[in-house]
């Protein structure tokens, strides 16, 4: 594989960027392979390149149905974080951010990693205590949590609207430095090049139609290209989960929900990390290009559907004129949606199943991307050693039966609500 | 904007509405011995199909009233509604 570099760039130039190597191949699927993902998104190309990278399993095979980097994780707006209070939680997205930390330099591809923090704000005492308690157990877990009061939120973001008479006035908020975003496509080809540089098949347009099992055991895919073999086959599909389980006559604790997100017009920087309305559901940043990236709640009502609502839109952008009056002037760029896999206590699922050989990863919610590279390093751990890791071993499919649940917000089973 | 007919009051539009979730899940009957399997397919477990889906709705900003609706989950197309105690076709 061609290593990108400036002198790389510079060569390349003379030859008028003519001779670039392609950055991953176009196979036709072999008859046979070690492991199936299906899923060609960001955490299915992540946990093929940690299969191949972790585990030297490299006879793997990713299928998906339209192109990588199509999906969610090519919709998303980007944040990464790991402000979470509960343990599992805590722990699993920490080892994330360790990931991040130094994913461009090992992925030769760059991510745009930029911590540049996260303010959750608080709108009242109670929300203080809690964001308190919050990052408490944050800075139990060795994460970075900073309580800021009314005077150090302002410091920080003048922009906003700190005036005393509003409904929701500004108390203070819970500041993760840590945190910030990344360029969400430059996550999925650099995994997608690196994995296929080390033998893994990128099979795009190919759509998986069933499951061959017999006796319990998976025994291969059935897909427009053909049926294909394998022992071990992954499932990393976000809001397609539901759809692949009717074919195994499978029932799962996740409903499918439309999110949409929205950017504005370009404008000059103002906005330094990412912003949350701790009195509504809206979340901002600025982009490099400029835009400001915004978001919220779910439409609010089942669908598949990869477009949302405007009443939703309007919804959200009222939280957000709230937080930040300025956001009035500025004019909409483009609106979108992509569909999520909305587990029952909000957290994710990384498992493995009722069936040998069959692995789950889903129930991503609102918050998958954040997670890439450790959601394909557990996930790649569990295929290839057929047991769970100690970071996903609470991300378990039976929490729900067991009653061991991780209701992160305590927002129970109305996924539309949370 | 979605447009739901409501039984009672007619076609409103969404804003109106508050959604209730999946209306074919039945809880287990009362005072009756439950399993726990019975009790997860109750609470946790979802179909959550692509294309028809039977759902609730509150008429919470309207009559108030509970009732059913059959809609396409890919599309948006609401075929149905009918009261409570009705069955969708």
């Amino acid at each position: 594989m061609q290593k990108y570099s400036v002198f790389s760039l510079i060569k390349n130039s003379l030859s008028g960027h003519r001779n670039w190597d392609v950055a991953w191949k176009d196979p036709t699927p072999k008859k046979e392979y070690e492991v199936i993902i299906i899923g060609g998104g960001g955490h299915g190309l992540a946990t093929a390149y940690y299969l191949a990278k972790e585990h030297k399993i490299t006879n793997v095979a990713i299928i998906e149905k339209g192109w990588i980097g199509g999906g969610n994780v090519g919709r998303n707006t980007t944040i990464i974080r790991s402000n979470f209070m509960y343990d599992a939680n805590a722990r699993f997205n920490e080892f994330g951010m360790n990931l991040w930390r130094n994913l461009s330099q090992e992925l030769n591809f760059n991510v745009m990693f930029s911590p540049r923090g996260i303010i959750n704000l608080a709108h009242s005492d109670a929300q203080m205590n809690a964001y308190a308690r919050r990052g408490n157990s944050m800075r139990l877990n060795g994460i970075d949590a900073v309580l800021l009061n009314r005077e150090e939120v302002k410091k920080i973001i003048p922009q906003a609207d700190f005036s005393e008479d509003v409904r929701f006035p500004i108390f203070g908020g819970l500041m993760q430095p840590s945190a910030g975003t990344a360029r969400h496509d430059g996550v999925a080809w650099g995994y997608a090049r690196q994995a296929d540089a080390m033998g893994v098949d990128i099979i795009q347009h190919c759509e998986v139609t069933g499951f061959d099992i017999q006796q319990g055991k998976i025994t291969g895919v059935r897909t427009s290209k053909g049926n294909i073999k394998s022992k071990k086959v992954g499932i990393c599909v976000a809001g397609s989960t539901n759809i692949l389980a009717e074919k195994l006559n499978m029932t799962l604790p996740i409903e499918t929900h439309v999110l949409q997100a929205c950017v504005s017009e370009p404008i000059k920087p103002l906005l330094d990390g990412v912003v949350t309305f701790g009195a509504g559901h809206f979340y901002i940043s600025q982009s490099d290009k400029g835009e400001m990236v915004m978001g919220g709640d779910l439409d609010g009502y089942n669908s598949y559907a990869q477009r949302g609502n405007l009443p939703t839109i309007q919804h959200v952008l009222t939280g957000g004129l709230a937080v930040f009056p300025f956001l009035s002037r500025l004019k909409m760029l483009r609106t979108w949606g992509g569909i999520m896999d909305m587990s029952m206590d909000g957290s994710p699922i990384i498992d493995k199943t009722h069936i040998e050989g069959l692995y789950l990863n889903c129930g991503w919610c609102y918050g998958g991307f954040k997670s890439t590279p450790v959601s394909g390093w557990t996930f790649a751990h569990t295929i290839a050693q057929d047991r769970v890791h100690e970071l996903n071993s609470e991300l378990s499919l039976n929490r729900f039966s067991t009653g061991h649940l991780l209701d992160e917000k305590g927002i129970g089973t109305k996924t539309w609500i949370g | 904007m979605l447009h739901i007919k409501c039984p009672y009051c007619g076609i409103r539009s969404q804003k109106e509405f508050a959604y209730g979730g999946d209306a074919t899940v039945k809880r287990p009957k009362l005072n009756s011995e439950v399993s726990d399997k019975e009790w997860d397919d109750f609470v946790y477990m979802r179909k959550s199909p692509r294309g028809k889906h039977t759902e609730l709705w509150h008429h919470i900003s309207g009559c108030r009233q509970w009732f059913k609706a059959q809609r396409d989950t890919t599309t948006h197309e609401i075929f149905e509604t009918a009261k409570i105690n009705e069955e969708i076709k």
